[in-house]
């Protein structure tokens, strides 16, 4: 059988789609699944990017094993921020997975619900009766904390303030596509990315400097950096340098940072926009936690209104919108050739919203998780915010606790509106990790004192 | 009652195992073993509930 050509997307200059995937990729991989169906095309500087949509082709991006479509090769955003020539003793899925069975396994959760509900206590303890936060600060800043804490260890977090986070953002701001070019081009982003990684260095580096004067702690104190510090070769010499250990921090921190960071925002918002959804749930945590039930207990439970507004936060927003992976070898997918080389790609963004799926596509109804639908569930290819298959996020499961502990504390005590007309709040897509636009402020306040006790 | 496990999908959280121990196990660094494919009507609350909160929704209870 002679196998078709996937068929390229209008649109496109001398630099084929670039221009366009770095101001408005959502509009331009809709267009691709409007005119060219599961299997489209669009070119980047040269390079080929088959996107898929559709549960078929996704599944198929899901299933297909590893030896033929690479995940490593197809970020090159990704190298100048894990560091270059940084050597580690694992391949990144072995490092992911490493991760995986130590801070992510089940049994680690409950002490993951509690330490993050005390640092949503820790950041609104200096709020007043009233006030306003600008939510991507805020929400990049508590999980800074809340990562770093469930990652790498108490001790680690406790030494880390503001700045980590505002360096870590100059990191993720420094993902321009133009990256697929040349991650080193002369731009502002690619510049406030190398300097803001050095100065993180910097910061690991003087954190180690005082440890390793102060000398090894108690053994039950022991953090991952003190671990990763201890380690010598036969020679009795250390083996990673601050370069290489802030590496490792920055690769484990990424996956959970921006992405947990802007559904909490995006959950909020959209909890704000549809007062009737947020009224349900503040009732649900309210009779939860009426007796006065501990937050580690409760967020590892079933938080079904919640939990639904989370899911539908995340199809709506989902916090990476384009999943790549390049193509070893030759391939066929549902009859289009996918030449060697090319990327091939998988979009939340779109195939979250494909309507076949999710009747009302474009709008917020949580309703849509509970039973008998449970559009997540049935739609396994399609309902894609944390991928699928054998890359799907393994975060997933702690994301959702995570969410659940923060709206347990923020909204048990605290009552929210938003400072904005509700259009205005939107996403920034100039760059490949999304993060939400400025402005995006809202208002807090106090819960009143018989509300709060009721 | 027979417990059908995608291994494509199983990512080794482990969650199953936590619901019914004796049905599942998963190895420290490995993918989940049915121990018991076709278990007892008397462990059925427990596997439908490790069905349920797998993470990466890899089980299915398949009825006979």
């Amino acid at each position: 059988m002679t196998l078709l050509e996937p068929r390229l997307v209008s649109g496109g200059a001398a630099d084929g789609h670039l221009e366009e995937l770095r101001h408005d990729p959502i509009a331009l991989m809709r267009r691709v699944r409007d005119e060219c169906g599961d299997v489209g095309r669009f070119d980047l500087a040269g390079r080929p990017v088959i996107l898929l949509s559709g549960a078929d082709a996704n599944e198929y991006f899901f299933r297909a094993p590893d030896e033929d479509l690479d995940q490593a090769g197809a970020y090159p955003f990704m190298t100048p921020i894990f560091g270059e020539g940084v050597v580690f003793d694992a391949s990144p899925e072995r490092r992911r997975e490493a991760l995986h069975n130590q801070a992510l396994r089940g049994d680690m959760m409950r002490g993951h619900a509690q330490t993050i509900a005390d640092e949503v206590g820790r950041m609104v303890a200096g709020w007043g009766t009233e006030g306003e936060i600008d939510l991507l600060d805020w929400f990049a800043e508590l999980t800074i904390y809340t990562s770093s804490a469930c990652l790498i260890g108490a001790r680690f977090r406790s030494q880390l303030d503001r700045r980590f986070a505002e360096l870590y953002h100059d990191l993720e701001q420094g993902t321009d596509a133009l990256a697929f070019v040349d991650p080193y081009a002369p731009i502002e982003s690619f510049r406030r990315r190398d300097q803001a990684r050095e100065a993180l260095v910097a910061l690991v580096g003087q954190i180690m400097a005082v440890r390793a004067a102060a000398g090894p702690p108690a053994r039950g104190d022991r953090d991952l950096l003190d671990v990763l510090m201890s380690v010598r070769d036969s020679g009795g010499t250390e083996v990673f340098s601050a370069d290489e250990i802030t590496g490792m921090f920055i690769s484990m921190m990424f996956a959970g940072h921006h992405t947990s960071s802007g559904t909490a925002a995006w959950t909020l918002i959209e909890l704000l926009r549809n007062p009737a959804c947020l009224a349900e749930v503040v009732t649900e945590l309210d009779g939860r936690y009426a007796g006065g039930a501990d937050v580690s207990f409760e967020a590892l439970r079933e938080i079904p209104r919640l939990e639904s507004a989370v899911k539908e936060a995340l199809r709506l927003h989902p916090p990476l919108i384009l999943l790549l992976r390049a193509a070893t070898r030759e391939l066929e997918v549902l009859g289009y050739r996918i030449p060697a080389g090319a990327l091939l790609g998988a979009t939340p963004a779109i195939s979250n919203r494909i309507a076949a799926d999710f009747p009302e596509p474009d709008a917020f109804r949580p309703e849509r998780y509970a039973e008998p639908r449970q559009e997540d569930l049935v739609n396994r290819w399609t309902w894609i915010p944390f991928g699928a298959g054998r890359h799907r996020c393994v975060g997933a499961n702690f994301a959702m606790i995570q969410l659940k502990a923060i709206f347990s504390v923020l909204l048990r005590d605290w009552s929210f509106e938003l400072a904005q007309p509700p259009g205005s709040y939107r996403n920034d897509h100039s760059k490949m990790v999304v993060q939400l636009a400025r402005p995006c402020v809202v208002r807090y306040r106090r819960r009143g004192g018989a509300e709060a006790a009721a | 009652m027979r417990i059908e496990a995608d291994l494509d999908l199983c990512q080794g959280h482990a969650m199953c195992a936590l619901e019914a121990p004796g049905v599942f196990s998963v190895p420290r660094k490995g993918k989940v073993t049915v121990a018991e494919p076709a278990p007892p009507e008397s462990q059925r609350s427990a596997v439908e509930a490790a069905v349920r909160f797998c993470p990466t929704q890899a089980l299915r209870l398949l009825e006979d």
